[in-house]
């Protein structure tokens, strides 16, 4: 049994898959970050990240597939799950081996199943967008906490770095503890060792809001509850569109 | 200004508004500019979701519920005696832009009674567009309520402002409105949404010759039907809405169950629950006029002048016509592939792509989102036949269609209009 183990960097899975070639040995079983339990298997074998190997390997992905795929790749491997390096490795194999061009091939259940997690991860991002909800600091500037289900906030940022450009940002991710903030020019990765913010709703504290940003959040919340027509509730519904673990981000469904 | 008291008067003026159903964003494609706030997105972003099940994409709110009019359906008609007030253009301009930097919403839907008179009304919309675009150089997404019986020139400034423009018809028959609405007629309804169309034409002839021609409401116009407060047919219905979309290039016909506000109005029928399930099948009716090729008539004609509230459109229809079926899936056109129930938008381009590797059989199907329980009936594929409509007869698939969903709920379901972001095809 071929068992790898990296950095869970998508470089390091194109390192991987770069060794995988090299040494004719594909894996069995990959694990990822540093408490890999290497001893127990005794032949685990570590593959350091090369940028220069995964550049490769990208190119050979994009060369037997299409760009659009390699793409594909890299947002199914934010999905962060256990076992996407694994069915991603054998998926970049896969697509490295055909003849033809496989990726529309969803007959085949690797495609077909690499295809549902990218469904998924596109899903998650694009909730991202529509359930953040900013706070205005005393600083002028624009806070919002969130976690997300998968990895996916370097997916929305180029969204929000356009829709916001004249205000300062910042979207922190509680799950992963980091984050991104835009300072009027650049979008740069944060992480806070001391986060000023209730982790039960994602709400900074309240010495740190601007003064009429309870305000604005109460107006809101007014909004929200005078649009819905109660003849026509409708829970069931309401639920599947708006899940409720998102409910403790969101101002209109908190208390205040 | 914006303070603890504008509330109430956010309370009153949403709560005018809802009845509106229409909360579309998409259809225009806009990149921020330099300096200012906003973009647009083509595919449209919900911000939050109401119990009734609905999505909030937009701020969506009257800049005044007083009105000179006294149509029968309206909340908001002259003789009400409710609560009335009304906001400033500024205070709407300043709320659209806070709850936009906070990502609450994806826009503003401005509408609102009529004040004085309609021109007058048009003018307050308009200055709201107008004062966002440029002292707030904002850019996202505005939809404009055109007053019917404004003036060709005011509903030209709303188009260079806004995204949408849309003219509410509300009730589909002339005689029946002039019943409704005696303020109001066919011609000041459809008289703005012709100039409305004209001028989009205009723009889109332009932008051909100069690529910087000034667009006009780039995401098209839409109206809102009521359905139940008449004795209207769907026929009469779909015929009027297949007609807007041909003929008027109109982007979206909303339809609103209708709700008894004014139940001491003896004009309008008595009704115990809004007739959510006529609704979410005229939807469904108008999903497959514009999204699946079907004609009106194909759905309801004279003979069957209300769609079956027991099972959907394109299954009523397929039952009707049980000489096209079976059909091969890995053989048929995608137009037919379409027209099969349980197969549906975002099937169709997998198995056409999928079917240029392998033959295709029914466990691909299923893994491909295909509803096999209703196209099992309909289709052959890479496998033995099962049993058919041509073998079971059209009445005992209607029989077996029906005891699947004995317990569906009644509830209207949000039709999901696109996958976000793009997914494998392009």
């Amino acid at each position: 049994m071929n068992v790898f183990s990296f950095d869970n960097t998508f470089e390091g899975l194109l390192t991987l898959i770069f060794e995988s070639y090299r040494q004719g040995r594909f894996p069995d079983e990959i694990l990822s970050g540093e408490g890999s339990p290497g001893v127990l298997f005794g032949s685990t074998i570590l593959v350091e990240t090369d940028d220069r190997k995964a550049e490769r390997v990208w190119k050979g992905i994009i060369s037997h597939s299409s760009e659009e795929n390699a793409h594909r790749i890299y947002r199914v491997f934010l999905a962060d799950i256990r076992d996407t390096p694994l069915l991603l490795a054998k998926f970049i194999c896969f697509t490295i081996d055909s003849v033809k061009n496989e990726e529309t091939n969803f007959a085949e259940p690797l495609v077909l199943e690499v295809h549902k997690i990218h469904q998924k991860v596109c899903k998650e991002a694009h909730r991202v967008q529509m359930f953040v909800r900013f706070q205005k600091t005393i600083e002028a500037s624009y806070y919002a906490s969130f976690a997300p289900m998968y990895d996916v906030l370097p997916l929305c940022i180029p969204h929000f770095r356009d829709r916001y450009a004249d205000q300062s940002w910042i979207i922190y991710d509680l799950k992963r503890n980091y984050g991104f903030l835009y300072d009027l020019k650049n979008v740069s990765r944060v992480v806070f060792d001391e986060l000023k913010v209730n982790t039960q709703n994602g709400q900074l504290h309240s010495a740190l809001l601007a003064v009429d940003e309870i305000l604005f959040q109460k107006l809101w919340k007014q909004y929200y509850r005078s649009i819905c027509i109660q003849e026509r509730k409708n829970d069931k519904v309401h639920r599947q569109l708006l899940p409720k673990r998102f409910w403790k981000y969101l101002p209109e469904k908190g208390i205040l | 200004m914006i303070s603890e008291s504008s509330l109430e008067k956010l309370k009153i003026l949403a709560g005018a508004a809802k009845y509106d159903v229409s909360c579309a964003s998409s259809g225009t494609q806009r990149s921020n500019t330099n300096g200012g706030i906003g973009n647009a997105s083509a595919w449209g972003i919900c911000h939050s979701f109401t119990e009734d099940g609905r999505c909030v994409s937009l701020l969506k709110i009257m800049l005044s519920n007083y009105c000179i009019y006294d149509c029968a359906y309206c909340i908001n008609r002259k003789s009400n005696e409710i609560p009335r007030t009304s906001f400033t253009p500024d205070e709407i301009a300043k709320l659209t832009i806070e709850f936009y930097r906070r990502n609450y919403i994806e826009g503003l839907f401005l509408s609102s009674g009529v004040l004085v008179n309609p021109d007058h009304t048009m003018e307050r919309i308009v200055s709201v567009a107008k004062l966002l675009r440029t002292e707030h150089r904002y850019n996202g997404y505005i939809h404009l309520k055109a007053i019917p019986g404004a003036s060709p020139q005011l509903i030209a400034d709303a188009g260079r402002w806004a995204d949408r423009l849309s003219v509410n018809i509300e009730i589909p028959t002339e005689n029946n409105l002039k019943l409704l609405a005696p303020d109001k007629d066919f011609k000041s309804v459809l008289e703005p949404m012709k100039i409305i169309s004209a001028n989009i034409l205009e723009s889109k002839a332009e932008r051909k010759i100069h690529r910087n021609a000034p667009l006009f409401s780039p995401a098209g116009q839409s109206t809102q039907l009521i359905i139940g407060a008449t004795d209207d047919t769907d026929h009469t219905i779909l015929k009027l809405s297949s007609a807007l979309y041909s003929r008027r290039d109109l982007k979206r016909v909303y339809y609103s169950g209708y709700i008894p506000v004014n139940s001491y109005d003896t004009r309008l029928p008595v009704l115990n629950a809004p007739p959510l399930r006529r609704e979410h099948r005229l939807y469904q009716a108008d999903w497959l006029l514009r999204f699946y090729g079907f004609g009106s008539q194909e759905i309801v004609n004279p003979e069957n002048p209300n769609l079956d509230l027991e099972l959907d459109p394109k299954v009523s229809w397929a039952l009707r016509n049980p000489h096209l079926f079976p059909i091969d899936i890995n053989k048929a056109d995608p137009a037919m592939l379409l027209r099969i129930p349980g197969i549906g938008t975002r099937s169709v381009p997998l198995i056409l792509l999928a079917r240029q590797h392998q033959r295709l059989n029914s466990t691909h199907l299923k893994k491909m989102g295909v509803v096999m329980k209703r196209a099992r009936y309909f289709i052959t594929c890479n496998e033995l036949r099962s049993q058919n409509i041509q073998e079971l007869k059209p009445e005992l698939v209607r029989q077996l269609l029906l005891e699947k969903k004995a317990i569906g709920n009644d509830g209207a379901v949000q039709l999901k209009l696109f996958h976000p972001m793009m997914p494998a095809l392009r």
